[in-house]
């Protein structure tokens, strides 16, 4: 019977449909290039190692604590920007998406210019706290985290604007204040761009590398993360690197599929 | 308790200025044409829009006064009910209703009882896990009104209640709604645009044109004396109540009417003046009301006249001004009026 | 970043030729150790003004990644790395198109935050736990070297952080982070003013070698020999010595 299918809307436009598979096939050879080069036979000796488990999970913990950071504090800066009141809302937004366009490494060195040890804030907490942040896990939470907010706030900022803003006054009406107004009506009803938002900074603070050596160093079982091991390894044993990037790819495209099917499609 | 609101709003180059007193248990439907400054006054009394001057009291207690005085929405006793409800798409029906009870601090189990209380009071029991894109819209109008009421409001305010809901759904949704308002003991203030909806479910009409107060008075009153043109082109319709037997209708004033379509128990009967006509003799022929009225006024309208006329039941009539210079209307005449069957609207009241 | 400048220098690198005359014109592409920046910078300008029509241009990096870009296809007429083992690999690949020469020696110093806030004497701090210390990583030249000189000297050092490179540990040490860290004489000179060197007994077991070899692939045969032998020259020795490096 597929002879005698038609369709209702005619065929697929040629100019849209050849840039599409151009761009997928952009995105995908070069994984397809890692995977054909991967030591397959020599794998599972090199995922052994001690090494590859000790990065993967610290790059796993920090990327998860880092992506709590960004919601804690990016959630209610997206809502500030979205509804707040604030003059000068629009050079703010724009000031959100710096870390997007600093190189990461810039950001390394800004964040240590500020809390590091000499650094404007980073002085007061060594001499009163005791507390330094180079060269330690916080750091690498930190690093991250600056890096991947402005993911998530531009995405809740943007689903923030989207909702309708009435919705929060018919909760006015029914006595709810403006937290519970938000908390019980405006944040469900954008838990698609939150979802969307935390998945997209959780993997960039995963694959964060720039700002996390510069600020947080290399430490192996401290600071060493994935990206980093990979870097490292790709100096002295390119197929290490192949092997680590191979199983960061794995780890995080599974962990991505998984939330995905769980929240972004929907009950559809 | 009256609802005393001096309402100034400013804003825009738009000015809002009217006064209102609304009694417990009144409802004062506000009516006018788009831009009016109809909803303006609804958010003012809601308090999603402070005044610019004037004030709001109820009781002993003033809402809102300019400059000191500012009460927010969330700390007014106010249940809304917003054009297109507004329900809240990831709760349940219950959960809705039951939303203000837990904002004002009732407890879960008791805010979940109440609120399923008044989806049974709404006819809803059924409904209480339904998600409210689930919900026909009068089933969501009907969930919106159990949500504004659950809470126990002093002020209900309705904004374009049923304009969001087709025809046919219109007809019940509106009768139902003119009996929860009758028991609400309250004060309600109902916002439209649709002088049926106001002359049916309201007690007292204030219609509203430029921000300003034109015409206020019982829905009989300002459909009799309009006192501007744009209000008798608003409200110029035949309301009369009534009991249906099959096609005849009983007026409660006295008289009957023929309509096309049978129905059964109490009803509103509506037809536009525009459907009547005017005879010197009785129009005997064709299956249509026609009964004995005198001239108690004419008055001349951009377009048309319209005719008071006396009788069982009274009538209001649009001619064209051929017709009164070929009848030579003088107040004090005797004549037929006729209005066709198919021309007569009976509503479940 | 790397990737990008190789697409920028396969754009770029256009086939040098020689001019009917004999002189060396065109572009020479100098694919060379981070290490070298400032010193080849200044010696390519020498060379430019010495041969009108000669465009040289540099890819600065680490090493091992330059290796790999060689050994990739990138249009590099000469290659001067920081390591004998590095350059090892391209010869190993046939890359070369003459035997690679040693033309300068760098050796590792301590450097500290000027003041030296933590009063760093010597090597033996380095096992400090107290002590903030940023070293090479050990799969990075430098980082081998380091590992040789703690090795000589039987102390364990207990670092906060292995870096990638030599500019990312002296970066650490010019903001203060760290109070000590080992790089090489040069980069302590380069950022003289910020930094202090403390030389160490055992100095002379982290000698690293700096290799110079024109390439087998290379557009410019004629201005590439030419540049290596600029190198190697009296006013290129000078240039060296002046940034720390030693004579070979």
């Amino acid at each position: 019977m597929t002879s005698t299918r038609r369709r209702a809307r005619g065929r697929l436009p040629v100019v849209l449909v050849l840039p599409a598979v151009i761009g997928l096939a952009f995105l995908l050879v070069p994984l397809v290039g890692l995977l054909v080069r991967a030591p397959w036979s020599t794998l599972p000796e090199r995922l052994a190692g001690e090494s590859v488990g000790q990065a993967l999970r610290l790059s796993l913990v920090c990327a998860s604590l880092a992506t709590v950071v960004c919601l804690v504090l990016g959630v209610p800066l997206a809502w500030l920007l979205a509804r707040g009141d604030v003059p000068g809302r629009g050079l703010l937004r724009a000031l959100v998406t710096v870390p997007l366009v600093l190189p990461p490494v810039v950001g390394g060195v800004a964040l240590l210019f500020v809390l590091g040890r000499r650094g404007l804030l980073g002085q007061h907490l060594d001499a009163w706290f005791g507390i330094s942040l180079p060269f330690t896990t916080a750091g690498v939470v930190l690093a991250e985290a600056f890096v991947a907010m402005p993911f998530l706030v531009i995405s809740v900022e943007g689903a923030l604007r989207a909702a309708d803003p009435r919705y929060e006054e018919a909760a006015a009406t029914l006595g709810a204040s403006r937290w519970l107004a938000f908390r019980r009506v405006t944040l469900p009803s954008i838990l698609p761009g939150v979802v969307a938002g935390t998945v997209l900074c959780w993997a960039r603070a995963l694959g964060e590398f720039g700002a996390t050596i510069t600020f947080a160093g290399n430490f192996p079982g401290e600071t060493t993360t994935m990206p980093l091991a990979v870097y490292l390894a790709l100096e002295s044993d390119p197929e290490s690197a192949i092997v680590l990037s191979v199983v960061l790819l794995l780890v995080s495209v599974g962990v991505l599929a998984a939330l995905r099917d769980r929240w972004i499609s929907g009950p559809s | 308790m009256t609802l005393h609101a001096n309402l100034e709003v400013v804003r825009d180059g738009f000015r809002l200025g009217a006064e209102l007193a609304v009694e417990p248990g009144e409802v004062v439907a506000l009516l006018g044409p788009n831009g009016a400054g109809k909803t303006t006054a609804l958010r003012a009394l809601a308090g999603l829009l402070p005044l610019s001057g004037g004030h709001i009291r109820l009781g002993g207690q003033t809402w809102d006064a300019p400059p000191d005085v500012f009460r927010p929405a969330e700390r007014r006793p106010i249940g809304v009910v917003f054009q297109d409800y507004l329900l809240f798409a990831h709760l349940s029906a219950l959960e809705n209703v039951a939303f203000g009870l837990r904002a004002r601090g009732v407890g879960r189990a008791v805010a979940r009882a109440e609120a399923a209380r008044w989806l049974d009071l709404v006819g809803l029991a059924e409904h209480a896990k339904a998600k409210p894109r689930t919900l026909s819209g009068g089933q969501a109008q009907r969930v919106a009104l159990a949500r504004a009421l659950a809470t126990g409001p002093e002020l209900l305010l309705l904004d374009e209640p049923l304009a969001a809901l087709d025809a046919a759904t219109r007809l019940h949704v509106r009768a139902e709604l003119g009996r929860h308002l009758h028991d609400y003991p309250g004060h309600t203030l109902l916002v439209t645009h649709d002088p049926l909806d106001a002359m049916v479910l309201a007690d007292r009409l204030v219609v509203l044109e430029h921000g300003a107060i034109v015409q206020q008075g019982t829905p009989t009153e300002v459909a009799r004396r309009p006192r501007t043109d744009y209000v008798a082109d608003l409200v110029g319709l035949n309301l009369y109540r009534g009991t249906a037997h099959g096609t005849a209708v009983a007026l409660d004033s006295g008289g009957t009417l023929t309509v096309a379509l049978p129905v059964t128990g109490p009803v509103h009967v509506v037809f536009p003046p525009t459907a009547v006509s005017l005879h010197p003799e009785n129009p005997a022929g064709s299956p249509r009301n026609a009964w004995r009225v005198t001239v108690a006024g004419i008055e001349q309208h951009a377009h048309t006249t319209r005719v008071r006329l006396d009788g069982v039941p009274p009538v209001l009539a649009d001619i064209t001004t051929a017709t009164v210079a070929d009848l030579r209307l003088q107040p004090g005449d005797e004549l037929w009026a006729a209005v066709k069957a198919t021309e007569v609207h009976a509503y479940p009241s | 970043m790397r990737a990008l400048a190789l697409v920028a220098l396969l754009v770029l690198a256009g086939c040098g030729e020689r001019a009917p005359d004999g002189a060396v014109t065109g572009r020479i592409t100098v694919f060379a150790a981070a290490s070298l920046t400032g010193t080849f910078t200044r010696l390519g300008e020498d060379f430019e003004a010495a041969n009108p029509g000669v465009d040289v241009v540099f890819n600065f990096g680490g090493s091992s990644g330059l290796a790999r870009q060689i050994g990739q296809g990138a249009p590099a007429d000469v290659f001067a790395s920081a390591a004998p083992s590095t350059m090892a690999q391209v010869v190993d690949a046939g890359g070369t198109a003459a035997a690679p020469v040693t033309f300068a020696r760098n050796r590792l110093e301590i450097a500290v935050p000027r003041g030296n806030p933590a009063g760093i004497s010597g090597l033996a701090d380095f096992g400090d736990a107290d002590a903030k210390i940023a070293l090479c990583a050990e799969q990075v030249p430098c980082g081998a070297a380091a590992k040789r000189a703690f090795d000589a000297a039987g102390i364990t050092a207990r670092p906060d952080t292995l870096e990638q490179d030599v500019k990312a540990v002296l970066t650490k040490v010019r903001l203060g982070e760290v109070d000590a860290a080992l790089v090489y004489r040069t980069d302590v000179r380069s950022a003289a003013g910020e930094v202090e060197g403390i030389a160490f007994p055992g100095a002379d077991g982290t000698v690293n070698d700096y290799v110079i070899a024109p390439l087998a692939a290379a557009p410019d045969d004629a201005g590439a020999r030419a540049f290596v032998e600029h190198v190697r020259s009296d006013r290129g020795r000078a240039v060296l010595a002046e940034a720390g490096f030693d004579a070979p």
